[in-house]
């Protein structure tokens, strides 16, 4: 893997730091008039999710850590492992319990994930900002409550929990936003 | 796209401060009797400082029998000592330069340095002025003076000068700042925790004196008589800004040689190439410096003061990226 100097740092940049493979948030460079160069860099490690803050010396080089996204589909969980495949090549991939984290409550088959690959080896799986998902367990609301105030926990078929509206019933599909975990609205079948 | 974009970044309200800066500039020293003066901006002896970085070219033409280095000049201070040394008195230069390696939010590859020198003055009386200065030309607050030590010890509880570097490490390390790659180089450790610490902890609202700088730090600066671990080098800081440094200036010719020939010393151990000294500046040294203080301002960053500006790009017309 190519090595990276601090003059390369930018958002984005991977690299290794103690092992561990990590992407660069923010780079600063601080210098006094007469004095040495640092650069000052907020790091998130992508296998702890940490934010940390780290400090180089100028012009020193960093190993770059090999860390790709793709796109793949969901297949099916075998009880260990959740499959993914590559639609256009049909190659498929396993990952495991710790890169698919809390996200698997929006893991819906066939739906396009991206995920994370160090070392060809996935440490993360991002869902689609929106999945739709059917209500399988809540409470039986008011009818003629629109007003949408308040609102009630809702089972999801995945086991995700998420605040409705009081008229939402069971049986229906909601559109959930993946990154806040908020409901969006009814999906018309 | 990018190199499409053609267009200045300062705004024409900018380009008319930097223009009303200049000339009030230029109105206070003229108020004073102090000479306008230029200098080179290439020659062929550059800094050794170990924290300084001469770009160079390669210039050629009648008397020179191959291509000669040049080095951009990082201060016009070596040029003007020249000066003061031929018996120019006081003087003043707003004079470009240009630093190799310095590129962030609050600098540009090439920026304006404001220097001056007074003769007979000391850091204190030069303090003073750059006081008036900052009062006349940006509408300032009269400054405040602190010592190197006691803004260290009241923003990190440790002392500069006699704490080792394990403790200011260690400071620095309960602060929240990691410190790894130097935790071994006081020097380092010292400039770090300057950046991060110290320089943040200052009221930005009032312009700052820190004074007596450690004698490691002493660069062009004359040695205090009564505590020689620290020099007559102070800095100026506003609105979180390292705005100025300056020296009660070291006269005697063979401590500069000394001083040029341990930065080389120090360049060869990190691995960094040794830079010519500048023999004319020595032999001006020998044939006697007055005895004078000066000070060099960055003059973007007053900008930047002026126009609350959170980028230095905001105050040049073209900045590096775009030049």
């Amino acid at each position: 893997m190519a090595s990276y100097s601090t003059n390369e740092f930018k958002g984005g940049l991977k690299i290794m730091l103690d092992g561990e493979p990590c992407s660069i948030l923010e780079n600063e460079m601080v210098k006094p008039g007469k004095g040495q160069a640092f650069n000052r860099v907020r790091i998130r490690k992508l296998l702890s999710g940490k934010v940390v803050e780290k400090t180089f010396k100028s012009g020193d080089s960093v190993e770059g850590a090999d860390v790709v996204e793709v796109e793949l589909a969901y297949l099916y969980n075998d009880g260990e492992f959740w499959h993914f495949m590559n639609n256009e090549t049909f190659e498929q991939i396993a990952a495991d319990e710790a890169a698919v984290g809390d996200n698997v409550k929006w893991l819906v088959e066939q739906n396009v994930c991206t995920l994370m690959l160090w070392d060809g080896k996935p440490i993360s799986v991002t869902p689609p900002n929106f999945v739709e998902l059917e209500i399988t367990e809540t409470d039986p609301g008011l009818k003629g409550d629109t007003a949408g105030t308040g609102g009630k926990p809702a089972t999801l078929s995945t086991g995700a929990v998420v605040r409705v509206p009081l008229f939402v019933q069971i049986g229906e599909v909601i559109k959930v936003d993946t990154r806040s975990g908020e409901y969006v609205s009814r999906v018309q079948k | 796209m990018h190199s499409l974009n053609w267009k200045p970044v300062a705004t024409r309200q900018a380009i008319e401060a930097r223009a009303a800066l200049n000339a009030s500039i230029r109105a206070f020293f003229t108020g004073r009797n102090v000479l306008e003066v230029e200098t080179p901006i290439l020659a062929q002896a550059g800094v050794p400082d170990l924290h300084l970085v001469n770009a160079t070219t390669e210039l050629t033409g009648a008397g020179l029998a191959k291509p000669q280095t040049y080095y951009l000049q990082t201060s016009p201070e070596f040029a003007m000592k020249r000066l003061l040394a031929a018996g120019i008195g006081d003087c003043f230069q707003l004079a470009r330069v240009v630093r190799n390696d310095e590129l962030s939010r609050r600098h540009n590859f090439e920026f304006t340095l404001l220097e001056w020198y007074r003769l007979n003055f000391t850091d204190h009386d030069l303090m003073h002025e750059l006081d008036a200065l900052m009062q006349y030309c940006l509408q300032a607050p009269p400054a405040e003076y602190v010592s190197y030590q006691t803004a260290f010890q009241q923003a990190l509880e440790c002392d500069p000068l006699s704490d080792s570097a394990e403790r200011i490490a260690r400071q620095l390390t309960a602060k929240g700042i990691d410190c790894d790659v130097v935790s071994d180089n006081k020097q380092a450790l010292l400039h770090l925790a300057m950046s991060l610490v110290v320089e943040p902890s200052l009221n930005p609202e009032v312009p700052t004196f820190v004074t007596f700088f450690p004698k490691e730090q002493a660069a062009l600066a004359r040695l205090n008589e009564n505590d020689p671990r620290v020099a007559h080098r102070f800095e100026l800081f506003y609105k979180g800004l390292e705005l100025a440094n300056g020296f009660w200036e070291l006269t005697c010719a063979s401590e500069q040689r000394a001083r040029f020939e341990q930065d080389n010393r120090n360049r060869k151990a990190q691995g960094l190439p040794e830079i010519p000294i500048d023999e004319r500046l020595l032999a001006a040294l020998e044939q006697g410096l007055p005895p004078c203080a000066g000070v060099a301002v960055g003059v973007d960053r007053l900008l930047m003061i002026q126009l609350k500006a959170l980028s230095i790009e905001e105050t040049l017309c073209f900045p590096s990226l775009r030049a």
